[in-house]
């Protein structure tokens, strides 16, 4: 029987470990040097707040891995042999494989900034990070957040949670700047004022200075101010852990470099998840450091692993994030700036935090994209629209089958046409109706896939 | 926090926790400020009957015109008299070897047996002498006038007779533990010369009225705290939401007070008096041990349901069915039954029904309905129809919630005062498997009760296969009725959180969640494959699904025991889960999905750049 070993237990590992186990009767080990169990990272700032507790993290039971007979060791890979197929463990204790998967995440980004390494200065993505924050706010009453993306905004809410004043340095003009557009950075960016942060945008971290204990004492910044702080945060996004797969000669380049099977150019070596860096013959590479991705290809990869040769293939592209108490969908793509071709319809509702805008090609206004803040879209169907080239008029008049909102909330469909009509005083589009009652007697649920 | 406008919020909050402290201590307070005489006048309110009154007065001479201040042992010495009472009984009725001896004086005198004996022997005009001829006469009536007989076969029958009747005095005349449980509370009640007696109003006012204007104190200005959304910051960090101290101290008292309730419901006497007046001027009679826990659970349910609306005041699900509980709790399950009262019909609570109303189908209740003209027809038709109908109907259409968490009391109460202990129910696979086992175990035995009663109610035959059919309603009613779906229930909310009875317990919530997970239109939907596993949806479920484990896989969720609180759409941070009873059609129109609309201007990126700016 031949041994599975995997390194990392995060969703992408234990997505493999999971899948291979219903197609086959290997043998799967799982190696992490984080914690014994799985657990969700995206977590994290819950158990810091107090919503959760580690063990509400953890998405199966404790019993569910002998049970499915994966098994785990907590230990730390310092060394990969390719050739002998034996891993080596900073313990000391070698572990043999025939098939090896690397999913070994990510790691925080730090550019080399002055005293990017004194106490007080931190990142957020393990769990260990995560105690280290619950150390470095005992003595924090201001923090400096650096990088404007999603961690940033969930150390942000952390921070807020414990009564510590936040000043947070972007880089770009506007919130999240590379990947929202203005209307929607001004929501937000409105919002999170509202919770209390402090922004300073095209700002950068210049210099981290530590005070007489040795800790970070304040922060200069690209525009020469200085802030006092006990504690900065930084992130600046992620980049992929490669440092175990250079010891093994595993080829890498940003990551370890895959095909589109998540097959490394070693045999029975794959890659899969953060960590992967998915060549493409005629464009820029692709990493996909998401929760869905990660699951998507440990799927499979597990077929692959199994006998199965798999393709990976991710389907329309979307993602979601909440920012304090705004959540935000995408679906296709929806870029920062404006593009060639590509028209723009944006909607903002007059007083509350709720927007949405839905992109679509000059020619055939075939929809390319959405955003939305403050509306839940049913994921379905818009990925439906998207794979079958679905027009802005066909989009709008449906936008109501769309709505994944609870029941009872307010509707925004008819504002949101009666914008599009009045922008473009042309056409006047109507909404398909409701069909409240015909949907109670009706079969065709979305059932499980 | 960085706002000098919310400086106030703090010390509000704080003097609030304050008020509903003291409001909470002299609530508590005035059940040990009492005194204890009875009189003549008092025990003849407290026991109406007189026999029963003179054959307990004498052991309760010891208190009779004497003032005591301990409660103890006061209520346990009155106890103590009543279990002398039936020895008392036995005492007073049976024929004692006197009174044979009499009988058989007079017959030697006579020379014969003759009924004419019995007048002269008992001549007391009492109950006890009319209890004695009338059983002699019973039994001996075929001896009468019969002159043949030799004395001593006389004698002989006499004896033999007597012996029989003794065996049968405590069965007739004995008193029930029930009664005596009534006679307790209205001697301890009529007794009781409490301050708290003498001055409602003002205790009314700093024990009920202070806690909760402090408890809206400390409620209300949480809505100017922050921004709409979620907050269970410190959910886990606060030991009165966690299972820490201050939970167990809640637990403790919430079981006392249930334990006094249900079983002792002497010792609460003076919150009997305080609510008095309320219920006088509600349904013209007063109080009763359960008026005053009938109205502390409808404030529970107001005053926390308006912690639900600040709480959720973004979410327009919570603000409905908060509304909606609130709106059944004060009118159908508090108001209307004492009108009911005040109108001499039968009060009923319409939205209660069976089994979660287990002695609906009860002998006593049949009676009352079936006695009470129009009205009482209604409600036994309503009941039944609500039942057979209306939960199949209903449950098909809108799933469990439409009961469980919209009308409900015990949901009420669940969704309003538990909300702050729905994390602390246990979402483990072995939870998961105990609730299946008992919570349908209860159902069968529910309904394996009633069709007992109404068998009895019917033929008259009281036992079924050698079981007392009464013995098995009165088990149901302590085990379940009582110990369950009360002390446990809700006792132990801060410990196994809010729906523990809902969950484990409640044989209509089997019921209905039978229909739902069978035979009903709504599930929870999840999203595509948005899941995030990050674990809120489970954690906050308060009837301990593990919603994340359907959630990460992309499945909806169909589970019997989900109430549709939708408190899992709400804590989920990527909006992934939707409860639904509608269809959801995703088919792609390919006649309409390619049709354009008109546009003027087609804007370059430089004029797209310009509009965003």
């Amino acid at each position: 029987m031949s041994k599975l070993v995997i390194i990392g237990n995060g969703v992408s590992g234990v997505t493999v470990a999971r899948h291979v186990r219903k197609n086959s009767d290997m043998e799967i080990l799982i190696i992490s040097a984080e914690t014994e169990h799985f657990f969700s990272r995206t977590a994290l700032m819950y158990i810091f707040m107090g919503h959760m507790k580690y063990e509400h993290t953890k998405p199966y039971e404790d019993h569910f891995w002998k049970k499915n007979r994966i098994d785990l060791k907590q230990g730390f890979v310092s060394d990969i042999n390719t050739d002998d197929k034996v891993l080596t463990l900073s313990s000391g204790e070698n572990v043999e494989y025939d098939k090896l998967v690397m999913a070994t995440g990510s790691q925080s980004n730090k550019f080399g900034w002055p005293g990017q390494d004194l106490p007080g200065v931190q990142t957020l993505f393990t769990y260990q990070d995560l105690e280290l924050m619950e150390e470095n706010v005992k003595t924090t009453k201001h923090a400096v957040l650096v990088g404007g993306g999603l961690i940033g905004v969930e150390m942000a809410e952390m921070l807020l949670s414990r009564g510590i004043e936040v000043t947070f340095l972007v880089r770009e003009d506007r919130f999240w700047g590379n990947i929202l557009p203005n209307g929607e950075a001004q929501v937000i960016q409105k919002h999170a004022e509202a919770h209390g942060i402090n922004f300073k945008f095209g700002t950068e971290l210049k210099e981290i200075k530590a005070g007489d204990d040795g800790r970070v004492n304040s922060i200069i910044t690209s525009t020469g101010e200085e802030i006092q702080c006990e504690m900065v945060g930084l992130s600046a996004g992620v980049h992929p852990n490669i440092s175990v797969a250079q010891k093994g000669n595993i080829p890498v380049g940003r990551g370890i470099l895959v095909n589109d099977f998540l097959e490394t150019q070693v045999p029975d070596v794959y890659a899969v998840g953060d960590c992967a860096e998915i060549e493409v013959v005629d464009g820029r590479n692709r990493i996909e450091p998401l929760w869905y991705t990660g699951k998507l290809q440990g799927e499979a990869l597990a077929h692959t692993v199994t006998g199965n040769r798999t393709k990976y293939e991710r389907g329309i592209w979307f993602n979601s994030a909440k920012f304090f108490d705004i959540e935000y969908q995408t679906y296709g793509f929806v870029f920062n700036e404006p593009l060639e071709g590509i028209s723009s319809f944006y909607w903002e509702h007059p007083e509350e935090e709720i927007c949405i805008r839905i992109n679509y090609q000059n020619d055939t206004q075939v929809v390319t994209g959405i955003n939305t803040f403050g509306i839940r879209m049913r994921h379905n169907v818009w990925e439906n629209w998207l794979a079958n080239s679905c027009t802005i008029k066909y989009v709008l008049e449906n936008l109501r089958d769309a709505n994944f909102d609870p029941e009872f909330f307010k509707r925004y469909e008819k504002s949101i046409i009666a914008e599009f009509n009045e922008q473009h005083p042309d056409n006047q589009l109507k909404l398909s109706p409701l069909r409240w009652f015909t949907k109670r007697f009706t079969k065709g649920q979305i059932n499980a896939q | 926090m960085h706002n000098n406008n919310l400086a106030w919020i703090s010390p509000v909050r704080k003097s609030g926790l304050a008020f509903f402290l003291i409001g909470f201590l002299v609530f508590v307070g005035m059940l040990f400020s009492n005194q204890f005489k009875i009189t003549e006048e008092s025990l003849s309110t407290s026991i109406n009957n007189s026999t029963h009154r003179e054959l307990i007065a004498p052991h309760l001479s010891e208190f009779m015109n004497e003032p005591v201040t301990n409660k103890f042992v006061f209520i346990e010495g009155v106890r103590k008299t009543f279990s002398h009472y039936n020895d008392t009984v036995f005492e007073r009725y049976h024929l004692s070897t006197t009174d044979v001896e009499s009988i058989l004086a007079q017959v030697k005198t006579l020379g014969y047996y003759d009924l004419n004996i019995l007048s002269n022997v008992f001549n007391t005009k009492d109950d006890y002498s009319a209890y004695k001829i009338k059983k002699l006469s019973d039994y001996t009536g075929w001896l009468a006038g019969n002159q043949g007989k030799p004395l001593a076969e006389i004698a002989e029958v006499i004896n033999q007779k007597a012996t029989e009747i003794n065996g049968n005095v405590l069965s007739e005349k004995r008193i029930d533990t029930y009664a005596i449980g009534q006679y307790i509370y209205a001697i301890v009640k009529s007794s009781s010369s409490s301050v708290v007696v003498k001055n409602t109003g003002l205790f009314f006012l700093f024990s009920i009225l202070l806690g909760t204007i402090g408890a809206l104190m400390y409620i209300i200005p949480e809505k100017y705290a922050a921004p709409a959304g979620i907050k269970n910051n410190n959910v886990f960090k606060n030991s009165a939401t966690n299972g820490g101290l201050v939970g167990m101290l809640a637990m403790f008292f919430l079981v006392s007070v249930y334990i006094a309730l249900y079983f002792f419901p002497e010792y609460i006497i003076e919150w009997v008096s305080l609510v008095d007046p309320v219920f006088i001027a509600l349904n013209g009679k007063g109080a009763g041990a359960w008026s005053i826990y009938g109205l502390i659970y409808t404030l529970a349910i107001i005053i926390m349901g308006v912690r639900m609306y600040i709480k959720y005041r973004h979410s327009n699900y919570h603000i409905a069915r908060t509304s909606s509980i609130v709106f059944f709790q004060s009118c159908f399950a508090f108001i209307l039954p004492e009108i009911l009262v005040r109108l001499n019909q039968p009060s009923t609570d319409l939205k209660n029904m069976w089994p979660l109303d287990y002695d609906f189908f009860d002998a006593w209740n049949l009676d009352s309905l079936s006695s009470s003209g129009g009205i009482g027809m209604f409600m036994l038709v309503w009941g039944v129809t609500l039942f057979v109908i209306g939960v199949p109907v209903f449950t098909y259409f809108f799933g469990k919630r439409w009961y469980c968490s919209w009308v409900c009391g015990c949901g009420g109460l669940a969704e309003t005062a538990g909300d702050p202990y729905r994390q602390l129910s246990d979402k483990s696979v072995n939870a998961w498997r105990l609730e299946r086992v008992v919570i349908h175990s209860v159902l069968v035995f529910c309904i394996v009760m009633t069709i007992a009663a109404l068998y009895t109610y019917f033929t008259g035959v009281k036992t079924i296969m050698g079981i007392d059919t009464y013995t098995l309603r009165s088990t149901y009613g302590f085990f379940i009725g009582a110990l369950f779906s009360g002390v446990v229930g809700t006792g132990f909310y801060p410990k196994l959180g809010n729906r523990v009875w809902c969950r484990f317990g409640c044989p209509l919530a089997a019921y209905i969640g039978i229909i739902q997970r069978y035979k009903s239109r709504f599930r929870i939907t999840t999203n595509g494959s948005q899941c995030i596993s990050c674990g809120n949806c489970s954690t906050y479920c308060e009837m301990g699904i593990d919603v994340r484990s359907y959630a990460q896989r992309g499945e909806d969720i169909v589970r019997a025991s989900c109430v549709g609180c939708g408190v899992c759409s709400s804590v989920c941070p990527r909006g992934v889960l939707k409860l639904e009873n509608g269809s959801t059609p995703v088919v792609v129109d390919a006649a309409k999905k390619d049709a354009t609309v008109k546009v003027v201007n087609i804007m370059s990126v430089e004029e797209q750049k310009a509009m965003m700016d």
